[in-house]
């Protein structure tokens, strides 16, 4: 069994749930002995004229391989480059004996919207800068020629079930141009990978590789499995983005076997996008347990003082304002406590003008986006987390949470409280409720112990094997059925 | 002879309504859902049960003999909203065919924690039994069969002749259950041994399909009692009342298999049914089973962790207890007595972790979404209650 993957994400460059879910679910396959060729947007194209992919093997040995832009034929075999040192990423795959990692330049990310896009292209050293202009142009030209001319043989099969090619035309706008260019661009660059490939079944995560999963299947006939992490309606709540919300569909409709992240996001997608329930199966999360928890090179400050965390994206979604309203009707009952929002997004500023409206400001810290091993130290200083999202089709994070031992709050807007009974649940729009539970926390140790205790028991029933046994049960079906 | 002794337990709890630390009345009890629940029992189980055993006594003569314990919480909620249902129990104590046991006034943990509580909360409740049905309590049964050798001796010491509690395999060992037995360094108080896998035959697996003995019969239960004969006297039958026609619907046809039941015991001449007491005038004990460990009816352990079996367990009985003397002592009415409904075990059950995540009776029984939650509104109503103690010291 092998699987052409297009997913996101992989260490050390892991932003969310989404990248986590993508390498988890790999490593799980991998550890039960399924194939996969792994498809990964990497935001910077080395050079606007080099090598369209780089490739990474697993089995310790690690090689390079880089496949020029044009699509492969026999004659032009691509050439091994020798003696590269190996960056986090290539030690991540070498530990995989059965993946292998194709590294697309897309300027593609895991939580991308029009403004995020714009924020990543600005982010960039005025050189990369040019480069990706330069690729997006060039894009915009190969697509201009390809809307422009009749289906020809030689793209046909790929083009025409890349729905992306509807949307580009009249839109305009940044979305449109350039992180739906992006979009297009990757399904291209996954179909010439795919050609040099053997695989049986393709296996795509959230919309932005939707149309790159369609494109393969069109062009090998593989079964598809597409995994929404995600839907639109969770990002962006009743004003959907129409064309992510086109891709979403034609990727759901267009897909043999539809994964959700949990039954509240089955629903979403039956409901919302009109989609079969009896096709769509779903797979939970899971978490890895930290391994290094005593090599965080930290030395507990003693003090009274109770620290809450919220850690996510600072966003709609997340559902940030409410853990403010919460903090604020906490410090009425209880002002030995600290509330530490980590994260970025685009609710930052109107959370600091929150803060300072409820004169919350000795009691809030904005640490801004953590990563790596800053995430482990805020977990083992937290004594609560709380995860008041809005609408969240899984939700990781309360489970790294707990494998810190540290208790947790959810909202029961989230997918991940079907399946966690040992945390505290409210609905995200019951701020009294959550202060209540808040403070129940931080006034009563045994209630503390008691969620620790059965926490880290329950946590055990969350294993990336038992996903991946679950995907090789739905791949199995789908090449049987062929 | 084999002698049928059932002992049926009748209670509800007063379950607590939401109470969040923002709140600061003291109205803790959630009187909607109470009395919502007492009707709904009250209908499906409490009365056409009761005309099942009026029926029975009435056909055999005085022949048929059961015993009950009414919790005080129970009668206090019947008094409330279903006086009928009270009528009824008297009108069964007029025919001297039923005998009442006692218990808890507010079947609490009260032996645990505080043992002048514990026997004031017994005499409020044996004093009740007598003005409702006439009759001064001979026999007592503890919350939940709650027992070891420290509440036997403290019920002898309170003039009970007899004790009733589970006969746990791990305290009777090879030992059967239909015999009457002595706690040890008592004088000669008897000891009663729930017969469980007949009563969990009847409380818990009567309509269950995948059960092998499914459906059963009468005939056929009468024949499991009948072969007591030669290894014990009695077949002691405790469930919870509500097992006829709530917990088993009345569908599964559980009054029929009642009302059907005395017939056959009694067919052949050699069998009988008594109360409680009765069986102990009548049968001498045959040794002694020593419990030094707390155990209950409750769960496969047969221990008390479903009320103690974690820290939030352990700490809101903790605090609610250390209030006693505060609470006794200030002589508020009704805030003793608010403080007393709070020591029902119910409240302790629903934040039992075990299972919690299997679900299975534990969630059926629990108006909780969840133990935390449960623990966390009863802790904060005791805020609320130590607010009150606050507010009458100063």
């Amino acid at each position: 069994m092998k699987v052409f993957m297009l997913g996101w994400e992989f260490p050390p460059h892991i932003s969310g749930g989404l990248g986590t879910a993508c390498y988890g679910m790999t490593r799980g396959l991998n550890e039960i002995g399924v194939d996969v060729s792994f498809v990964l947007p990497t935001a910077v194209p080395e050079t606007p004229t080099g090598p369209s992919h780089v490739t990474l093997r697993g089995l310790n040995t690690v090689a390079e391989r880089t496949t020029p832009p044009a699509p492969t034929s026999p004659d032009r075999a691509p050439d091994v480059a020798p003696d590269v040192a190996p960056d986090p990423t290539t030690a991540a795959v070498a530990r995989m004996a059965h993946v292998e990692l194709h590294r697309v330049p897309a300027l593609l990310q895991a939580y991308a919207t029009a403004e995020s896009f714009e924020e990543v292209l600005a982010s960039l050293t005025p050189d990369q800068q040019a480069q990706v202009r330069q690729v997006l142009s060039t894009m915009r030209s190969e697509q201009d020629e390809a809307d422009g001319s009749a289906p020809g043989a030689e793209q046909g099969p790929s083009d025409s079930a890349v729905p992306v090619g509807s949307f580009a035309k009249g839109t305009g706008g940044h979305y449109a141009g350039d992180l739906l260019g992006q979009v297009r661009r990757y399904a291209s660059l996954a179909v010439q990978i795919a050609r040099t490939e053997r695989f049986d079944v393709i296996h795509a995560h959230d919309w932005m590789t939707f149309p790159a999963g369609l494109a393969v299947a069109a062009a090998s006939g593989k079964p598809l499995v597409v995994h929404v992490h995600s839907t639109e309606f969770d990002r962006a709540g009743e004003n959907v983005n129409q064309d992510v919300y086109d891709i979403e569909r034609s990727g759901v409709h267009g897909a043999d076997r539809v994964v959700c992240v949990s039954y509240l996001t089955r629903n979403t997608v039956a409901g919302r996008y009109g989609v079969p329930p009896d096709k769509i199966e779903v797979v939970y999360n899971a978490v890895d347990l930290p391994t290094d928890t005593n090599d965080l090179g930290m030395t507990p400050i003693r003090q009274n003082e109770k620290l809450v965390l919220f850690l996510g994206r600072v966003t709609m979604q997340k559902g940030p304002e409410y853990f403010l309203q919460a903090a604020k009707k906490v410090t009425e009952k209880f002002t030995d406590v600290r509330f530490v929002m980590a994260g970025s997004g685009d609710m930052i500023a109107q959370c600091v003008r929150q803060v300072a409206d409820l004169k919350l400001g000795r009691y809030v810290t904005f640490t801004g986006f953590l990563r790596g091993k800053d995430v482990g130290r805020i977990f083992s200083m937290a004594d609560l987390y709380v995860m008041p999202s809005v609408s969240e089709p899984f939700g990781i994070a309360p489970l790294e949470a707990l494998s810190h031992n540290v208790p947790v709050i959810i909202s029961k807007q989230s997918g991940v409280s079907e399946v966690l009974t040992h945390v505290l649940k409210v609905d995200f729009w019951d701020t009294d409720e959550m202060a209540n539970k808040i403070l129940a926390v931080l006034r009563h140790p045994p209630l503390q112990r008691t969620l620790r205790q059965h926490g880290a028991i329950e946590l055990r029933k969350f294993s990336w094997r038992d996903s991946a046994i679950k995907l090789r049960k739905i791949y199995a079906e789908l090449v049987d059925a062929e | 002879m084999a002698s049928v002794v059932f002992y049926f337990q009748v209670h509800q709890p007063n379950r607590l309504r939401r109470y969040s630390i923002f709140d600061s009345d003291s109205n803790y009890f959630d009187g909607h859902a109470n009395r919502e629940i007492c009707n709904k029992v009250a209908d499906k189980c409490y009365l056409p049960a009761n005309a099942v055993i009026g029926r029975l006594i009435d056909r055999h003569e005085g022949r048929f003999r059961v015993s009950y314990s009414l919790t005080g919480t129970v009668i206090e909620q019947f008094r409330h909203w279903r006086q009928d249902v009270l009528d009824s129990f008297v009108a069964l104590a007029e025919t001297g065919c039923v005998e009442f046991i006692a218990e808890t006034y507010y079947h609490s943990l009260s032996f645990l924690y505080h043992r002048d509580e514990f026997i004031e909360q017994t005499r409020m409740h044996c004093q009740l039994m007598e003005e409702l049905f006439g009759q001064k309590p001979r026999v007592f049964r503890n919350t939940e069969l709650t027992y070891n050798n420290d509440v036997a001796k403290v019920v002898e010491q309170m003039g009970f002749d007899a004790i009733l509690t589970e006969g746990a395999d791990h305290v009777l060992g090879y030992r059967s259950p239909n015999f009457i037995y002595n706690p040890p360094n008592c004088g000669d108080l008897r000891m009663l041994l729930k017969n469980y896998r007949l009563s969990d035959d009847v409380a818990f697996r009567f309509s269950n399909r995948d059960w092998a003995e499914w459906p059963l019969t009468a005939e056929r239960f009468a024949h499991w009692v009948d072969q007591i004969n030669g290894n014990g006297f009695v077949c002691n039958l405790f469930m919870d009342y509500e097992t006829f026609g709530e917990h088993q619907w009345s569908d599964t046809g559980i009054f029929d298999f009642l009302y059907a039941l005395p017939d056959h015991v009694m067919a052949a001449g050699k069998n009988n049914f008594l109360t409680v007491s009765q069986a102990v005038d009548r049968y001498g004990p045959v040794g002694e089973v020593d419990v030094p460990n707390m155990i209950s009816w409750a769960d496969t352990e047969r221990d008390i962790s479903a009320w103690l079996g974690n820290n939030m367990q352990a700490n809101a009985l903790h605090d609610m207890y250390a209030l006693a003397e505060a609470v006794l002592g200030g002589g508020d009415e009704q805030l003793i007595e608010d403080w007393r409904k709070l020591q029902t075990s119910d409240h302790f059950y629903y934040m039992c972790t075990k299972w919690f995540a299997d679900g299975d009776v534990h969630k059926y029984f629990n108006p909780y979404e969840s133990p935390y939650d449960a623990y966390i509104n009863y802790m904060n109503i005791l805020d609320n209650i130590r607010a009150r103690l606050a507010v009458a010291r100063a």
